[in-house]
């Protein structure tokens, strides 16, 4: 990262998702406003190396991706039944 | 051979004369009920029956009962994987998943019938045995398997038959070319070159969200567009030619003459009567610059705009110049906000060679400016509109030219900054104020 090292950004990005009510799942570009100092590729890179590493995971419509913390909100278990 | 559900609403789609889904499901649900060849399937054998049972479900309730979208998919990626869920799992249980998996297809759609065995096999053991050949982006569709087979499903996909996973969610999604110089004399790029490059050179932008919405490559050889990417590819790349389009005269007069067929006799199921070159080809170009003096043809270049309309034509007697590259449009787009969008000119000509690092630099200056400045879900071209083609150009170092005015004089979305005019201007904004208000 350029102004802040990987774990401070990975800890804003945890923190800053954690604190959330009710949504749990985000667009890329709500990350981009988190860490407003640091360049929208490089977030982006982090963003997906955190899924990598089990931090985050996504959600696809198909159409669009969403970003939340991994394990928050609705599962695939979930998903599966009729809420 | 009788199955599972009773499907009177789906049968009635059976009995037209075209080809009917319904059918292919059947024969399907049929082959797995029976599995001559032994199958060991790794997903219910009676998901086409489940599938037809809650399609028929939904006629009748005249409505859905899938459940689209989830966290599901194989690690690392976020794409090529949409979650799909049946909302009365308990009556269909074989597709309480119905995942649709995107799979990358060769360029131009060339198989090897080896390869699409592999591909049918890995469906039937370990999906539901249903796909879509193909998808709109063009993706070969393996439609419905359960969770647990996903990354199966990858990992044999890729060790096995050596094909990816295509673009699903904000991505750049699968890229798509026309058949190119295999099989058409009209390409002017190599099509399936540029194409499996760029899928090889943005595997990161395929697999790994990084945009605000989906973003689509086509290629398409010649102005003829086959794979429709000036309507359908956030950037369209249009192999054209910039020096004349060559001419054999004699074969213009073999046209003229009825030796040869017009439109290499496509249109040969009724008599058309003789060929009238003016009419039918002269008379019919956009921009009037071709001539026919009763012996010889003339065209002039500097005003002809690729219609292709003349090469379609008398496809013996005229070609494609020499001196190709790539027109690039920028913009197209589907009408699910404000409407469908044709693609804009953004580069009228560029030179298309590998390793293509002109082209990259124009797709990664237009990715930075909407990476930086699109709203979630907006697509390119939306941005493009929302704050003018100029800064498309700004993005990628263009400066404007006349092929970008679409309609002068009523189209002014060229203006001009106070550096680029010789000696600048100043503006006095209180005095402006005084008689345009806010």
């Amino acid at each position: 990262m350029a102004i802040l090292d990987e774990e401070a950004a990975k800890k804003i990005i945890v923190e800053t998702l954690q604190k959330k009510k009710g949504k749990t799942k985000f667009y890329l570009k709500d990350f981009y406003k988190w860490l407003p100092d640091e360049k929208n590729r490089e977030i982006k890179n982090l963003v997906n190396k955190m899924v990598r590493e089990e931090i985050l995971e996504y959600w696809s419509s198909g159409s669009t991706t969403l970003i939340g913390l991994k394990g928050v909100g609705k599962q695939a278990a979930a998903e599966e039944g009729d809420d | 051979m009788a199955l599972k559900h009773k499907t009177p609403l789906l049968d009635e789609l059976e009995s037209g004369p075209w080809p009917s889904f319904v059918s292919d499901l059947k024969r399907e649900a049929e082959s797995r009920q029976k599995n001559e060849k032994g199958i060991d399937f790794q997903c219910p054998a009676e998901m086409p029956e489940d599938l037809l049972g809650v399609v028929e479900l939904s006629y009748v309730h005249k409505r859905t009962h899938w459940k689209h979208g989830g966290i599901v998919g194989v690690f690392g990626y976020g794409g090529g994987v949409i979650g799909r869920y049946c909302d009365q799992p308990e009556m269909f249980p074989a597709v309480a998943h119905f995942h649709t998996i995107r799979i990358n297809q060769p360029s131009s759609k060339f198989y090897t019938t080896e390869y699409l065995e592999q591909l049918m096999d890995l469906c039937e053991r370990r999906g539901s045995g249903i796909t879509n050949m193909h998808g709109s982006t063009g993706d070969i569709v393996f439609l419905g398997a359960h969770t647990p087979q996903l990354e199966e499903i990858f990992w044999e996909l890729t060790h096995n038959i050596n094909q990816d996973l295509g673009g699903s969610g904000g991505n750049l999604r699968t890229p798509a070319c026309c058949l190119g110089g295999a099989r058409c004399e009209f390409a002017c790029i190599n099509t399936q070159h540029i194409c499996h490059t760029l899928t090889n050179v943005y595997q990161d932008e395929l697999h790994r969200p990084a945009f605000p919405y989906k973003f689509k490559f086509k290629f398409d050889g010649c102005p003829n567009c086959c794979v429709a990417s000036i309507a359908r590819s956030d950037l369209s790349f249009i192999g054209t030619w910039r020096d004349d389009i060559r001419i054999d005269q004699k074969a213009v007069n073999a046209y003229v003459g009825g030796e040869l067929k017009s439109n290499a006799g496509a249109h040969a199921g009724r008599d058309w009567g003789p060929f009238d070159i003016q009419k039918e080809v002269i008379d019919l170009c956009p921009t009037e610059c071709m001539n026919w003096d009763g012996s010889k043809l003339s065209i002039d270049t500097s005003n002809c705009t690729r219609c292709m309309h003349c090469i379609n034509t008398m496809p013996r007697a005229l070609r494609v110049g020499q001196d190709t590259g790539v027109s690039l449009m920028c913009g197209a787009k589907a009408p699910i906000l404000e409407g469908a969008q044709m693609g804009s000119l953004l580069v009228p000509f560029i030179k298309c060679e590998d390793p293509y690092d002109e082209l990259k630099e124009v797709i990664e200056g237009l990715w930075d400016w909407w990476m930086e400045e699109g709203k979630n879900r907006e697509r390119i071209g939306e941005l493009m509109k929302r704050q003018g083609f100029q800064r498309a150009l700004e993005a990628i170092g263009l400066k404007a030219v006349p092929q970008h005015v679409k309609e002068p004089r009523s189209n002014p979305y060229v203006f001009w900054k106070e550096d680029e005019v010789p000696g600048g201007w100043k503006t006095d904004i209180d005095e402006f104020r005084k008689y345009h208000q806010r």
